[in-house]
């Protein structure tokens, strides 16, 4: 079976900070890595490769420098990495994201399933994976934390709710997004890094997937930025200082209108 | 969307002060020979630059979008998330939004419901606030599955043109519309913490963390309609319910070709024991590597049934088994915004700040008074999270009268 992961590089969110005089996110040096949540879709993918049999195919869309992306993909595991990468794509919001990576997708041929991290941890949106199985009209399980079982014509996920869970049987062709419960991300072997470094990556531009104008980049986003802006910086408040329940009666005190608030 | 949209720097006016490098969000400028360099595929033409340099030396032309009409399109809608019939608390929140920005418009306040046999909570939807009740009631759609969900959304959308659509942020919300904006075309924008009314344009203001929180964003979709927006839970005011406000309920037609589902829930399972919801909880008790095995997490447990809590955890924590994931608070966790969020032996790492920091008080108990959680916490004590914790559940029972 041919399993399709849809990855995005990052900025490795750890290291942002944030400059003290201007206010601003300090980008400088900040390393890329592939969004984490996108580890857990490659993880399965290949999983699923190893039990079924097939091949892994990473799509990716970005600038030329998410090249790095693919190769750590490929160093796990997958076979074919795949950039969708053209100036026409700056911008894009969710709409036009999952558009494009549904034309990448479309033009890859057939497919069994397609696999997202739930969301990027850039974004936060959790939008691309149910856009994308929108634009190919596929059934979706979203925030899967276990597939079940998977045969060539089904699979059975189950889809982690805010509190429990639902099983789910779903046909293929379809798109999962999947929650960091589902697997241990493994590192990549030796010679996986050498694969990837030799890789040859598949590199399309717009016209090559059949993306046109109207829906690619920031002509194409129904969505705008207008401002951005940073929080104001949350404010550290006050230490309860002296003996354990001295401070423990002044907390209670100092909560007590808000505690007796939700209890209503 | 024709026209094109473009940015560039003005050569002669720019001094290479670097202040648009610092104001840039996207680390997407750089100065060379004293000149700024933008580089297109890194900007997203969000203009914060433009307002940083004092210099008026970058020329941004921001497409005018040539629309259909968009004054066809009115009423702002709420999609109502019920379980089992019973309304969830964040569409309360949402119809609380929803009013004002109604009111603001001069527009009605529509809920929209979907389900089985649940036409009896249209008179509770109108006491909170909707002026008018769309139902579409069919065995099919009794609980929330993707496909005829989205597809009856996306035809109500179509045929009654709202111009502003409103959805909670949960794990129903975001399936479910992310299909119906892709389907009809329009923006959405995820996990909202700021709603509010462009007076000149009329457009909806839609502010949001991005970056982990980092930075703030604020969205508009100026040419299309709906305005789609999920809403993150807690941060929008519940709307009280008054029994004697008035309203219509209008009760659509379903085709069966809309209710069609590829996939078939086999199996619901809900989580055991008393569980307060950590997304919907007014106070989360979380603890964190300093808690030390998972039998201890029995003290915060005790102390979250005295106050009515849920119990959250931090990565360590869970990645430790002793909490299952569902309950990990965080950046790979979930995002929550309680009235008080305690940090029970959780240093506060980065990761694990984005997911709570936006908590109205943090209460943080840690033995190293260096922590970084320190650093946001509204009152800080310096002690043994297991000696502390079981104090303030005393204390607190006492208080209670528990």
């Amino acid at each position: 079976m041919h399993f399709i992961v849809c990855i995005k590089q990052v900025p490795e969110t750890t290291d942002v900070k944030i400059n003290a005089e201007t206010n601003t996110l300090m980008r400088e040096g900040v390393a890329a890595i592939i969004n984490p949540f996108d580890m857990y879709a490659i993880e399965e993918a290949i999983r699923l490769k190893e039990r079924l049999g097939g091949k892994v195919t990473a799509v990716t869309m970005g600038p030329p420098q998410a090249e790095a992306a693919l190769r750590e993909a490929i160093a796990m595991g997958v076979d074919t990495g795949v950039l969708v990468s053209d100036r026409a794509f700056a911008g894009s919001d969710t709409w036009a994201t999952s558009y494009t990576l549904a034309c990448a997708i479309r033009k890859l041929g057939e497919f069994g399933v397609v696999l997202c991290g739930k969301q990027a941890s850039d974004g936060d949106t959790a939008q691309v994976g149910p856009g994308i199985a929108t634009h190919l009209d596929l059934p979706q399980v979203t925030y899967v934390r276990k597939i079940e079982t998977i045969d060539e014509h089904h699979l059975v996920a189950e889809r982690l709710l805010e509190s429990g869970y639902e099983v789910i049987d779903i046909p293929i062709p379809c798109l999962l997004t999947v929650v960091k419960e589902i697997n241990e991300p493994r590192l990549p072997s030796l010679k996986g890094k050498m694969a990837a470094r030799k890789a040859e990556l598949v590199k399309w531009t717009a016209n090559d997937i059949g993306a046109t104008a109207d829906k690619t980049g920031l002509n194409g986003s129904p969505t705008k930025v207008v401002r951005i802006f940073t929080p104001p910086p949350r404010q550290g408040g006050k230490r309860l200082e002296g003996e354990p329940d001295q401070v423990v009666a002044e907390l209670v005190k100092e909560l007590k209108s808000v505690v007796l608030g939700t209890a209503s | 969307m024709a026209a094109e949209s473009s940015i560039r720097i003005i050569e002669d006016k720019c001094v290479g002060c670097k202040l648009c490098v610092k104001a840039c969000p996207f680390g997407a400028i750089a100065v060379e020979d004293q000149l700024a360099q933008i580089d297109l595929l890194k900007c997203t033409l969000c203009g914060a630059c433009v307002e940083a340099c004092r210099f008026d030396a970058i020329d941004l032309k921001k497409a005018v979008e040539t629309t259909a009409d968009l004054s066809q399109y009115h009423d702002v809608w709420v999609f109502v998330e019920q379980v089992d019939g019973h309304i969830e608390s964040i569409t309360h929140e949402l119809l609380g939004e929803g009013r004002k920005l109604a009111d603001q418009l001069g527009m009605k306040l529509c809920a929209v419901l979907l389900g089985s046999g649940i036409g009896k909570q249209s008179a509770e939807l109108i006491a909170r606030g909707a002026d008018r009740v769309y139902v579409a009631d069919r065995p099919e759609l009794a609980y929330f599955q993707d496909e005829p969900y989205a597809a009856v959304l996306t035809d109500l959308v179509r045929r009654h043109k709202p111009a502003i659509f409103l959805c909670g942020a949960t794990t129903i919300g975001r399936s479910l519309v992310s299909r119906v904006a892709v389907a009809v075309r329009t923006g959405l924008t995820a996990d909202c913490t700021g709603l509010a009314i462009d007076p000149e344009t009329r457009n909806l203001l839609q502010t949001r963390p991005a970056f982990g929180g980092n930075i703030m964003a604020t969205i508009i979709s100026p040419a299309t309609r709906p305005q789609m927006a999920t809403v993150r839970h807690k941060v929008m005011k519940e709307a009280v319910a008054d029994p004697s406000r008035t309203g219509e309920t209008v009760v659509e037609a379903v085709a069966d070709a809309l209710l069609k589902s590829r996939t078939r829930r086999l199996n619901l399972v809900a989580e055991t024991g008393n569980v307060v919801k950590l997304a919907e909880a007014d106070i989360i008790v979380s603890g964190g590597r300093g808690m030390q095995k998972p039998e201890n997490f029995s003290l915060l447990q005790d102390l979250a049934s005295v106050i009515g809590a849920a119990v959250g955890a931090s990565r360590a924590a869970v990645d430790a088994n002793w909490m299952p994931y569902s309950h990990q608070v965080g950046q790979t966790g979930k995002t929550v915004c309680p009235k008080i969020y305690f940090a029970c032996g959780i240093s506060g790492q980065i990761q694990h700040l984005v997911g709570m920091s936006a908590a109205d008080i943090i209460v943080a108990i840690n033995k190293d008074p260096d922590a970084p959680i320190f650093k946001v916490a509204t009152y800080g004590i310096v002690g043994d999270a297991l000696k502390i914790v079981p104090m303030l559940t005393a204390e607190f029972r006492k208080m209670l009268g528990k």
